[in-house]
């Protein structure tokens, strides 16, 4: 690598190499998200001058693109280190000792979170939740992973990457030799606890497809609607119903897209299907095609899962040799589809299916004015069915083994089997495959985490639970959830775990809306206070009742759940706050610190205060 | 003619298919308060203050379609509340000194912190991001410390002077509107562009040079009357 | 004008009063006075304490109502607020700069540098485009008080209890507003009277 070798400017001839990326993607604006990944490896930052020529060539205006590259986390406005580590500060990290690991790469590398060595060489920095909590504290070096990591392990791969080794030899001296699957697996545990009898169970290749191909997209419609199949991304939408939608609208194009951006703090369970159950997933999305009508699919990656990028291409290669993608299906005139891999580049809010859309359409992840909706009208205007990966598997399970022997697992309302995933403070955590209708109590005495004090449903967008109500049940209308399960143990701080869930919320809002824009910021301050000690009774009336605005005014499911982590543990852990809340003394507001406010004016004046340095007189 | 009708605070609104809460709205006399929505540009939904409830549900009503039938709830306490609390945010997430600002009286979020019966911003902490002053075009400043994030100088460059001189940047509580380009001043934009002419920043953000405070106190836009006024008067003329 | 139903019943026990002006310009003690003759009607009601309308420095004994002008921007701002937080039952911010940090607070945004203090009296005193300050000092008497690191609106240091807005607030509403907190009617502000210029 020559370009972009010496920080602050791009290397001569920069364009030529910049044209040619846009080149790559016949300059399509749509593709800017991929144009801007690859001006980021290339030159590892995103200079105004590149910008420039990425806006000539895509047509765009300068401050266009500029507010794509400004909006993702993993694209820098500024020069990044041939290398850069980000260590993943999710809460469950800090726990398992993220504060030592970080310290050890400062000194080893010398430098701290968020800078750059002098010569280039690498970039220390945090990023939220990468997906790897049950191996936790872990990072991404550039496009790879490494987990469990410990300030001992992190000295020896500082010293690696120092003596010239590539991330990818701290994975195994035989990388290269190694398959993606191979190289995956090596990477990252699949810690799978639990199989149940849908996902992780045996499974007979594609015959989910063979029988879809027999029914009309009608019937496989009606097989999804009576099997009982709900959204398994959080939201529970029945998944038949949103198909139907799709199908019933008239339209020259129809899309399939998988969400992939699994960004919910705690969740990982798509990972471990996008490793080992790829085949069953895009047999999913081909199922899908079929139903709705759709040539064309996109599988939406989340960057930090660019470790998975090569073993899901060789899938999609596979399936297109063996005549499971493309023109022609199984031999079926006229069943054409076929799937493109988008890569995130490090924003939760993509997960939302609206700003997926948009950051599939190469738009910032803004979510898109609902109405219309995706299904009449997504990506690029056409109707668009947006599905969790775990949804897509599930959908081929059915159609191999009917409706009815999906429906008759679980519970009413609550069909077939969910993905738990299991992290924090448990000897087991990992993946457990479960019908729903568990009790939350059940699953922890499964992963070793019985002496529990609090518990995460849901991630943050979920809720805290307490002990008392352990036994309620995993299900849609109970404690519905998207699967992650996070454990905290008596020791942990609730206030703790809360201000950095809201800190994660005020880093991963887009901004669109006042309401999630601003009122996260000030919630997070307001619980910094309770930290602080510098809370006022009044103080718990005032977060309840910013919190009820936010989610009454914001314009997408971010803004409508992050309060959650307060309002959850208000309720459930009421004495936390309270115990931290005292009335002002004299009415006189502890948060103004007079010691800190006159303390710069004391050192320029160079002398005391007649008022409150109380020693000045004597 | 209207397709069908629906109700706003109990009064019977006509509308046509296609049209939004908020237009049908104004052209039966009903003001709807709003701060990033303007007459004759696209609709954005990002300031929230249009919040209504339809039907039991919370909705930004310059983007929700009209429906036959729709029961919505526009100025009842609750949802005047909640917007207040959206106006109350902004003042908060900028630098929004009204004493010295040339949009004083004319500012839409003032009045609209009047209308909400906004007296004290002060329930919330100030942010007091530190935001530039760009005076580097002949004729036009922009003082972001009041932005207010609306969009509607980026839409009206966008869609009705066909340039693009504004976009946003950023994300989150840093997400902001910025110039297409280093500065104003290498941009292509003129003074007689309608993103700079005075009805399309709300606040005192984009300023026009050599014509400040022309107007005297007691005479400008809100000190003759509340924001919306126009709207209503429709209705009861 | 305000309804003469709304004038103060001279009945009651007098009210006493204290008003300070803190970072503040004098605008809204100067605005007091815009009551014109009703000072009369409203006296019937008050007699006043410290405050630089009676030239009376220090508390001579406890007041119902304490009226603040201006923010804090230094020590003594800080000192006299406290103060009047101590020695008044209620407390009433006066203006925009006692609400929100007014004119003194633009200094507030203007930070960019680790020493924003610095960067400021140095940018007032000589550096700035149109300073003609032949000395090149920054003034630095020990008599004057040590500046706060920012301009802090009332609320950030006290708990207030009433603030009424305006640059300044015109002798209507402050007549108006007292009037009636006098007399227990005050239900808050006439959305025609609120202005913040």
């Amino acid at each position: 690598m020559t370009a972009g070798e010496t920080a602050g400017a791009p290397a001569s001839g920069y364009q030529d190499q910049v044209a040619q990326i846009c080149d790559s993607y016949d300059n399509d604006p749509h593709r800017m998200l991929d144009i801007l990944r690859d001006v980021q490896d290339r030159f590892r930052w995103i200079a105004r001058e590149t910008m420039q020529t990425v806006a000539e060539k895509t047509g765009l205006t300068q401050i266009a693109v500029e507010g794509v590259a400004s909006f993702y986390a993993f694209l820098s406005l500024a020069p990044k280190g041939r290398i850069t580590i980000r260590l993943c500060d999710d809460i469950v990290d800090q726990f398992a000792g993220l504060p030592e690991v970080t310290e050890s790469f400062e000194k080893a590398l010398g430098i701290g979170i968020g800078e750059t060595t002098s010569d280039g060489g690498f970039s220390l920095e945090y990023t939220p939740c990468i997906g790897m909590c049950d191996q936790a504290p872990a990072a991404m070096i550039n496009d790879v992973i490494v987990t469990n990591l410990t300030p001992e392990k992190t000295r020896a791969l500082v010293a690696a990457l120092k003596s010239g080794k590539r991330p990818e030899d701290l994975i195994s001296p035989d990388f290269d030799d190694l398959t993606p699957h191979q190289r995956a697996v090596t990477m990252v545990e699949n810690n799978i606890r639990h199989a149940g009898a849908v996902l992780l169970g045996p499974a007979a290749p594609d015959a989910g497809l063979k029988n879809a191909l027999d029914l009309t997209p009608s019937r496989i419609i009606k097989e999804l609607e009576d099997s009982g199949l709900r959204g398994c991304g959080g939201a529970g939408f029945p998944t038949g119903r949103k198909w139907r939608f799709a199908a019933e609208t008239e339209a020259e194009r129809r899309f399939v897209i998988c969400n992939a951006d699994e960004g919910e703090p705690g969740t990982f369970k798509d990972r471990v299907l996008l490793t080992e159950r790829p085949h069953l997933l895009i047999e999913g999305m081909t199922i899908a095609a079929r139903a709705v009508g759709a040539r064309e699919g996109l599988l939406y990656l989340r960057g930090e899962y660019i470790y998975l990028r090569d073993l899901l291409e060789e899938v999609l290669a596979d399936r297109r040799a063996r005549g499971l993608l493309g023109d022609g299906i199984m031999g079926v005139d006229g069943f054409d589809f076929d799937i493109r891999l988008q890569l995130g580049a490090g924003a939760y809010i993509c997960g939302e299916e609206g700003a997926l859309i948009s950051s599939c359409e190469g738009l910032p992840g803004e979510p898109k004015t609902r109405p219309p909706f995706p299904v009449t009208r997504g990506y690029l205007g056409f109707p668009t069915v947006v599905n969790n990966v775990e949804t897509l598997c599930h959908a081929a399970r059915i159609l191999d083994r009917g409706s009815k022997w999906f429906f008759d697992m679980g519970t009413e309302g609550s069909h077939g089997t969910k993905l738990f995933s299991v992290s924090g403070d448990c000897l087991n955590p990992g993946i457990y495959e479960l019908p729903y209708g568990l009790s939350l109590k059940e699953l922890l005495e499964m992963a070793g985490g019985e002496d529990a004090a609090a518990v995460l449903v849901g991630g943050p967008s979920g809720a805290m639970i307490a002990r008392d109500t352990f036994d309620r049940k995993l299900t849609f209308d109970d404690l519905a959830t998207g699967g992650a399960i996070t454990v905290f143990s008596k020791d942990r701080n609730v206030l703790e775990i809360v201000e950095y869930y809201m800190s994660f919320f005020v880093h991963e809002s887009c901004g669109y809306c006042t309401p999630c824009r601003v009122g996260n910021v000030l919630l997070q301050k307001a619980v910094a206070k309770f930290r602080e000690g510098l809370a006022n009774p009044e103080d718990i009336a005032y977060l309840k009742d910013l919190s009820g605005t936010i989610i009454e005014t914001s314009r997408c499911g971010l803004g409508m759940t992050s309060p959650n982590p307060i309002l959850s543990t208000l309720e459930n852990f009421p004495l936390v706050y309270s115990a931290m809340a005292k009335p002002s003394k004299d009415r006189i507001r502890d948060t103004f610190d007079i010691q800190s406010a006159i303390d710069g004016a004391r050192k320029l004046a160079k002398r005391r205060s007649y008022v409150f340095d109380r020693d000045f007189s004597q | 003619m209207s397709d069908f009708t629906f109700t706003i605070d109990e009064i019977e609104i006509p509308a046509k298919e296609g049209q939004t809460i908020m237009e049908a709205a104004d052209a039966a006399g009903v003001y709807i308060p709003r701060l990033c929505d303007h007459e004759g540009l696209r609709h954005q939904g990002g300031c929230r203050v249009c919040t209504v409830k339809a039907a039991g549900r919370s909705v930004s009503a310059c983007t929700q379609p009209a429906e036959p039938g729709l029961a919505v709830e526009n100025e009842t306490p609750h949802i005047n509340k909640l917007r207040r609390d959206l106006v109350e945010m902004l003042f908060h997430e900028g630098n929004h000194l009204c004493p010295i600002c040339e949009a004083s009286g004319n500012c839409e979020l003032q009045a609209m912190a009047y209308r909400l019966d906004m007296t004290e911003p002060t329930r919330f902490p100030y942010l007091e991001p530190c935001r530039p002053v760009d005076a580097s075009h002949p004729d036009i400043a922009l003082d972001t410390n009041r932005c207010i994030s609306c969009g509607r100088c980026i839409r009206a460059s966008q869609d009705v002077d066909q340039k693009g001189v504004f976009g946003y940047v950023g994300r989150g509580i840093h997400r902001h509107v910025a110039a297409n380009g280093p500065d104003l001043a290498h941009t292509d934009a003129e003074i007689t562009d309608f993103a700079i002419s005075d009805e399309v920043c709300p606040v005192g953000c984009i300023i026009r040079k050599r014509v400040g405070f022309v107007t005297p106190i007691g005479e400008r836009e809100f000190d003759k009357g509340l924001i919306g006024r126009k709207i209503s008067e429709k209705r009861n003329a | 004008m305000p309804d003469s139903q709304d004038a103060p019943a001279a009945d009651l026990p007098k009210a006493r009063i204290a008003t300070a002006s803190l970072a503040g310009c004098f605008g809204c003690h100067m605005a007091i006075l815009d009551i014109d003759e009703r000072l009369i009607d409203l006296m019937a009601l008050v007699e006043f304490d410290r405050s630089p309308l009676t030239d009376i420095k220090k508390f001579t004994k406890r007041c119902d109502i304490g009226i603040i002008e201006g923010g804090c921007c230094n020590e003594e701002n800080v000192h006299v607020l406290q103060d009047f937080r101590e020695n008044c039952d209620i407390l009433i911010g006066l203006g925009q700069c006692a609400i929100m940090g007014g004119l003194p607070a633009m200094r507030n945004a203007i930070m960019h540098s680790d020493e924003p203090l610095r960067e400021c009296l140095e940018e007032a005193y000589i550096t700035g485009r149109y300073i003609r300050n032949k000395t090149h000092n920054i003034p630095n008497d020990p008599a004057l008080p040590l500046l706060l690191d920012k301009v802090y609106a009332c609320s950030e240091v006290v708990e207030m209890d009433y603030q009424i807005p305006g640059c300044a607030p015109t002798g209507d509403v402050i007549f108006e507003t007292l009037s009636k907190l006098l007399t227990g009617k005050f239900r808050g502000f006439e959305r025609e009277t609120i202005k913040f210029d």
